[in-house]
Parts: C-alpha cells; sequence; structure tokens
C-alpha cells in the first residue's frame, strides 16, 4: 500500500499535452497512465528489464543467431500460452494442456507410422483428436459443472497414462517409430518446423506463427463479438447469461482452441524431432499457465489481452536461455529462473496498482 | 435453473461441430488411399525377440520393482529383458514403479504381502527402502538388485547385484574422450537432482583431462533441450565434446549442434533404436551402453537359479556390472538390429 504511494513519482510524468483540464471528474486521464492500466504494459516493462538486464550480463545475447534461439523457445511456450491466456479469461484453465501436446504429436506418428499411410493423414487424425480432447473437457465442465481444476485434472492423468500405455500397447516401445523418411514429411516439416534465413540468421518458423496467432487472438478478443463474450463469461457468468451470451458455447469452443493450440505444438515437436517419447509434456501446462499469468491474465477470469502473454512467453524464453548464455553457476538454474519470475511479476503488480491507483 | 432459448441454440451449434469433426475424420481415414511409398510399419521387419526353450520348473512369482518414470525409453528396455527371462523360467512377473522413493518402498510392501517367490529391485534411494528390504528377508523373500545401488545393495543385506556403476561409466567415458584429444566437454543432465545422472557427470569430470561443466536442461521438453543446448554452445565456443546422460536427448544435442554452428562432437550414455542410426551415420560418435536388457533378464535370471539351483551370482560379494559397453561406429552394425527391437 504505502511502498505504490512512495513509488508513485517514479512513473515517467505525461508526454501527451491532452485537453486541457477544466473539471477534474471528467478530464482524460493522461496518455501515459491510460497505457499503464493496460493489462499488457506491466508484463512488457518486466520483459524489456529482462532482455536489457542479459543484454548486459550475457554478451553472446547480443548475436542474432541467440536472439533467433531465444525467440524459438519463447514461440514453443507462446503459441500455447495464447489459447490458454483466452481460456483464463473466459474463466476456466486447463491443467491438461502440456500432456495434450504430446497426446497430438503421439497420435499423428502412430497412424502415419503404423498404417504406413502419408503423414498428412496423421496430421488430420491429431487434429480432430486435440479437437475432441478439448471438446471433452469443454462439455464435462458445462454438463457436471465442477471447477475446471478438477474436469482438467482428471484429463491430465488419463491423458498421461493413455499416452503411455497406448503408445506401448501400439508400437511395443514407449517412444514412437521414426517417421523422417515417410512420404509427406517435407511437406509438413516445411509447414510446422523448419526454418528460413533473415539477414544471415536462422528464424524458426514457429516465431512467425507465434506473432501471427497472437494478431489474430488481439482482434478476436477486441473486436469480434466473440472476443466480448471471452471477457463477459469470464467476468460474471450469470450477469454474461442474462444479456444473452451465450455462456456454454463460448467455454466449450474456449477449450477447443487450446485443443487446437496443443495440435500445433505437438506437430513441430512431432515434424523437428522425429519420434516423440510418451513421458514427455509433463509440467508444460504450468509453464503456459505461468506465461498467461505473468502476461496480465487473471486467474480468476474477465481480465486480460493476448498480447501479454506473448512477452509472457517472451520473458520465459529470456530467462531460460539467458542464464544459460551467461554461463552461471547451473546449479542455481532453477533458483534464477523462479526469482528473475518473480521480480518480473512484481514490476507488473507495482505498474498495474501505480495506473489504477491514481 | 433456466435455460434460455439462447442457450438451447447454442447447444444445438456445438453438436453441429461435434459432426463437422466426425465428418473430418471420417475424412482423414479415407486418407488411407495415399499410403506412404517410403517408411512406415510396411518397412519394418517383423523381428521376435530372443526366445529360448521353456524351464519346466514349478511356476513361480517375482516381482521386479523400479524407479522408472512413465514413458522413458530407458526402463521399457530392462522391463523386456525380465520379461524374457520370465517366460523362459516360467516365472510370472509382476512388474510396478513408482520415480517416489516412498512409494517405491510401499510396492516393496505390496510384493511381500502378495507372498511372491523373489523381488528385484532398483535401489535409486536406498535409505528409504531399507526398511522395506529388511521386512521382505524377515519374510524369507530373497532380494537382488538392479541399475542403481552398487556401493548400497551389499549393505542392504540384498542376495546379488546387476547393473552398472554409474561413476565408473562416467570414468570410462572421461578416458574416451581423453583418447580423442577433447579439451572441453558439457555434461546435459536431463533431470535436476538425480543421484545417477550426476555420478555419471562425476565420473567424466574425474577422469577426462579437459574441462567438464555441466548443463541442466527440461528433460520434459524436447525443444527446450535443444534451445539450451544450443545457447551453451554459442555462449562457449571452445566445447568440442556434449556428452549426454539418455539417447534421446543425444539425438537432440546433434540437432542443437548444426543449428549453433559447433564443430562440437557427441557422446551419450544409453542407446535407442534411432540412436544406432545416428551413429552410424556419425551425427553421435559413440554410446556407453550399460546394456539395461542385461539387468533385467539377470536379475530375474538369477532368482531362477537361486530358487532351483541354490547359486549366486558374483559369489554374493562382487557385483555383476553390465556396462559400460561402448557402442561405435565399429560394432555398431552388430548392435543395431536389437535396438531396432527396443531391447538394446
Amino acid at each position: 500500500m504505502s511502498t505504490s504511494r512512495q513509488a508513485a513519482p517514479v512513473v515517467p510524468a505525461p508526454p501527451a499535452p491532452g485537453p486541457k483540464e477544466t473539471d477534474g471528474r471528467t478530464a482524460r486521464r493522461p496518455l501515459a497512465l491510460r497505457l499503464l492500466a493496460r493489462p499488457e504494459t506491466g508484463v512488457f516493462l518486466g520483459a524489456v528489464a529482462v532482455f536489457v538486464f542479459f543484454l548486459f550480463a550475457a554478451p553472446a545475447v547480443r548475436d542474432g543467431s541467440s536472439m533467433a534461439n531465444i525467440l524459438y523457445q519463447s514461440s514453443t511456450i507462446g503459441i500455447m500460452a495464447l489459447p490458454v491466456a483466452l481460456l483464463m479469461i473466459g474463466g476456466e484453465f486447463d491443467l491438461s494442456a502440456g500432456v495434450a501436446v504430446i497426446t497430438s504429436a503421439l497420435t499423428a506418428s502412430m497412424i502415419s507410422y503404423q498404417l504406413t499411410m502419408n503423414v498428412w493423414a496423421g496430421v488430420l487424425v491429431a487434429l480432430a483428436v486435440s479437437l475432441g480432447a478439448g471438446l471433452l473437457n469443454g462439455w464435462m465442465l458445462v454438463r457436471t459443472g465442477l471447477p475446471s481444476f478438477l474436469v482438467t485434472l482428471g484429463t491430465f492423468l488419463i491423458l498421461q497414462g493413455v499416452n503411455l500405455a497406448v503408445t506401448k500397447l501400439i508400437t511395443g516401445n514407449v517412444a514412437t517409430d521414426d517417421i523422417g523418411d515417410m512420404d509427406g514429411f517435407g511437406q509438413a516439416e516445411a509447414v510446422f518446423a523448419s526454418s528460413f534465413g533473415v539477414g544471415g540468421v536462422q528464424v524458426r518458423i514457429t516465431v512467425v506463427w507465434w506473432l501471427v496467432f497472437a494478431a489474430l487472438a488481439t482482434w478476436v478478443l477486441l473486436r469480434t463479438r466473440y472476443g466480448n463474450w471471452i471477457f463477459a463469461v469470464g467476468g460474471n457468468q450469470q450477469s454474461a447469461r442474462a444479456v444473452g451470451v451465450p455462456v456454454t458455447f463460448t467455454k466449450v469452443s474456449l477449450f477447443a482452441l487450446v485443443g487446437l493450440g496443443a495440435w500445433f505444438v505437438g506437430m513441430h515437436q512431432l515434424f523437428s524431432f522425429n519420434t516423440v517419447q510418451s513421458g514427455e509434456g509433463v509440467g508444460q501446462e504450468l509453464i503456459y499457465i505461468a506465461a498467461a499469468v505473468i502476461g496480465g491474465c487473471l486467474l480468476t477470469g474477465g481480465h486480460g489481452s493476448a498480447i501479454g502473454p506473448v512477452f509472457g512467453a517472451f520473458m520465459f524464453g529470456m530467462v531460460q536461455q539467458g542464464i544459460v548464455y551467461a554461463g552461471w553457476n547451473p546449479d542455481w538454474f532453477k533458483a534464477f529462473l523462479g526469482v528473475m519470475l518473480l521480480g518480473a511479476t512484481l514490476i507488473n503488480l507495482w505498474v498495474r496498482r501505480t495506473a489504477t491507483r491514481r | 435453473m433456466d435455460r434460455t432459448p439462447r442457450d438451447r441454440s447454442s447447444r444445438s451449434r456445438s453438436r453441429s461441430t461435434t459432426s463437422a469433426l466426425a465428418v473430418a475424420a471420417v475424412a482423414a481415414l479415407a486418407l488411407a488411399g495415399c499410403s506412404s511409398g517410403s517408411g512406415g510399419k510396411k518397412a519394418e521387419e517383423s523381428a521376435q525377440g530372443a526366445a529360448a526353450g521353456k524351464a519346466s520348473t514349478p511356476r513361480m512369482t517375482v516381482a521386479l520393482i523400479t524407479h522408472q518414470s512413465p514413458g522413458d525409453t530407458f526402463w521399457d528396455i530392462v522391463r523386456k529383458g525380465a520379461e524374457a527371462a520370465a517366460a523362459k523360467d516360467n516365472i510370472k512377473l509382476v512388474y510396478s514403479a513408482d520415480p517416489g522413493a516412498g512409494n517405491q518402498a510401499g510396492l516393496v510392501q505390496n510384493a511381500i504381502d502378495q507372498k511372491v517367490d523373489g523381488i528385484a529391485v532398483t535401489l535409486a534411494k536406498p535409505d528409504a527402502l531399507k526398511d522395506a528390504v529388511s521386512r521382505a528377508k524377515v519374510a524369507g523373500i530373497p532380494v537382488v538388485g538392479l541399475n542403481s545401488g552398487v556401493s548400497e545393495w551389499r549393505e542392504l543385506g540384498l542376495l546379488e547385484f546387476f547393473g552398472q556403476d554409474e561413476t565408473v561409466a562416467g570414468e570410462a567415458l572421461g578416458k574416451r574422450l581423453n583418447e580423442s584429444g577433447a579439451a572441453k566437454a558439457v555434461c546435459v543432465i536431463q533431470e535436476q537432482g538425480n543421484i545417477g545422472l550426476t555420478q555419471r557427470c562425476d565420473g567424466v569430470r574425474k577422469t577426462f583431462s579437459g574441462d567438464t561443466e555441466t548443463l541442466y536442461v527440461n528433460g520434459t521438453d524436447m525443444p527446450s533441450v535443444k534451445s539450451t543446448i544450443t545457447a551453451k554452445l554459442k555462449e562457449d565456443d571452445a566445447v568440442d565434446y556434449v556428452v549426454t546422460l539418455g539417447a534421446p536427448f543425444a539425438l537432440t544435442a546433434a540437432q542443437s549442434v548444426a543449428e549453433a554452428g559447433s564443430k562440437a562432437r557427441i557422446a551419450t550414455f544409453d542407446l535407442n533404436k534411432q540412436l544406432t542410426g545416428a551413429i552410424a551415420d556419425g551425427r553421435v560418435e559413440f554410446a556407453v551402453d550399460q546394456q539395461p536388457y542385461l539387468q533385467g533378464y539377470l536379475a530375474v535370471d538369477s532368482l531362477w537359479l537361486y530358487e532351483n539351483n541354490g547359486n549366486y551370482s558374483g559369489g554374493g560379494e562382487q557385483p555383476v556390472l553390465t556396462g559400460p559397453a561402448f557402442v561405435d561406429k565399429s560394432n555398431v552394425g552388430r548392435v543395431a538390429g536389437f535396438a531396432a527391437k527396443g531391447t538394446r
């Protein structure tokens, strides 16, 4: 409380002159404060702080190809963090998001390999399975009225077990077979896992997809009716229903959207590594959720943005790789990661408080 | 609660989405027409596992209890070895696993309650298993150790032990690096705090005359493993060897090396079927194989020998070592066929 008041003078003076303030009540808030009140501003400043910090702490980061590597790491988190954030704005969250990625990759790999089909057949079946898993989550949620924590914890455990058991049953091993020499692999690789040169630096295509999806999600959230529904069901479900928002449709479709994200990231993993181990993915759901929360999405729903999680994921990738670029003692790795994330989140929180207190 | 008409319409909309999905799934299956002309199941040879005759001794039950975490290719091979021995020896094998030491001790107790005829157990956290093992001895059930616990098994009163001394394996790898004239190695640990993995890197550090650095990666997230190794190679271009502690990570490290434009070569612990291909084409230099199949096989088989002929492998004093066995370009051809079946 007192800290935020003390810290208030640090806020930069508003650069915009704005209209003459005649009456205190109707005056437009200064531009800087209006910006500060946006959910993504805090995380943007946090990300800049972390970035600048590592520019000095780790000289290797200044290299263009290092930046491409950091962006790649961020994109694989960020693509999933987007639908996870939308779901969170809609008032729910999904613990099965991490293993769902692996479910999708395993499905595509096994369908293609076991039936000796063009890999695109596997990719499409995996899409159906991923959307199905998302729809199932949403359907169970609206039918039972249980909290999403419980419903998705259930699917998290189910998917984890099914990933292992079905893979073992079908391939006889716990990892899938290499599909690198099969028909269609090259095309699928080009879509999901290729890279291209920009000024001598190899940039992974997932970075482009990440930014495209983020722009799309921002547009949906801010400019479409569906976007309004998301905010409405996350804010207050009862009143949203009362004013005619299709609550059931919105929630179920948001879960399906998470499934779509899991499919995309799963395909990336499959086509960049050719094979998948069935035990992967556990724990990733928390990283996606963290990226969304750091990105300014409230765990309670109704507030957030799509661009915030982009910075949230970038911050994750930056810290995770920055520690390695800096060559710090790796025994402390997780502790560094935790401290940096907490620090960045506190900056985020402070900015939001400062902005809304005025 | 009343349903508004609006709500009902959204319901039918979601139903039509479901049917659209079903159509998509059927369409996907119709794609079966465009089958792949290369690779896939059709290209895989139908291979038979190692099978010997079958013993006519009375049926016995053996419990194999490991600290496997789900979905790890390594443990799958241990289990296959145990199953092969069980099939041969007329043994009913009960397999269970839990990475948590307390839970693993619970599984041992469970086996005692089932009155099995023998227990094979891994000792990743020996202290936690001490009580359970002594209860098994009180119940008159012979217990053998495998894989981890090479320095503790005698103290806990186990009958015999099959495995690799992780430190010795690390030392062997370090010596091999010396022969190749390496100057700086990075040891990649995919699970922070796992004692066996740490011992391997410590072993490398002990014998390797160059520099050894440790790098932690998040083993459950391959894209992050890849970018972290890339980052390390970028940060330090003096690194000329990447040492990974599991086959899938070696293959990922090969991608990192290419991406970072590094000249580093790759050595690894443990094998799997993709890795033999990478060794054959030179992407990975060599692997230290502790022969997990042998560990599972010998542990189960030894309980049968003890029951039916009173034998002790290793004379009850020395561990039976299953590694380190090197697999490199010179012998990968011999091993590849077995690895393809998932037994090496």
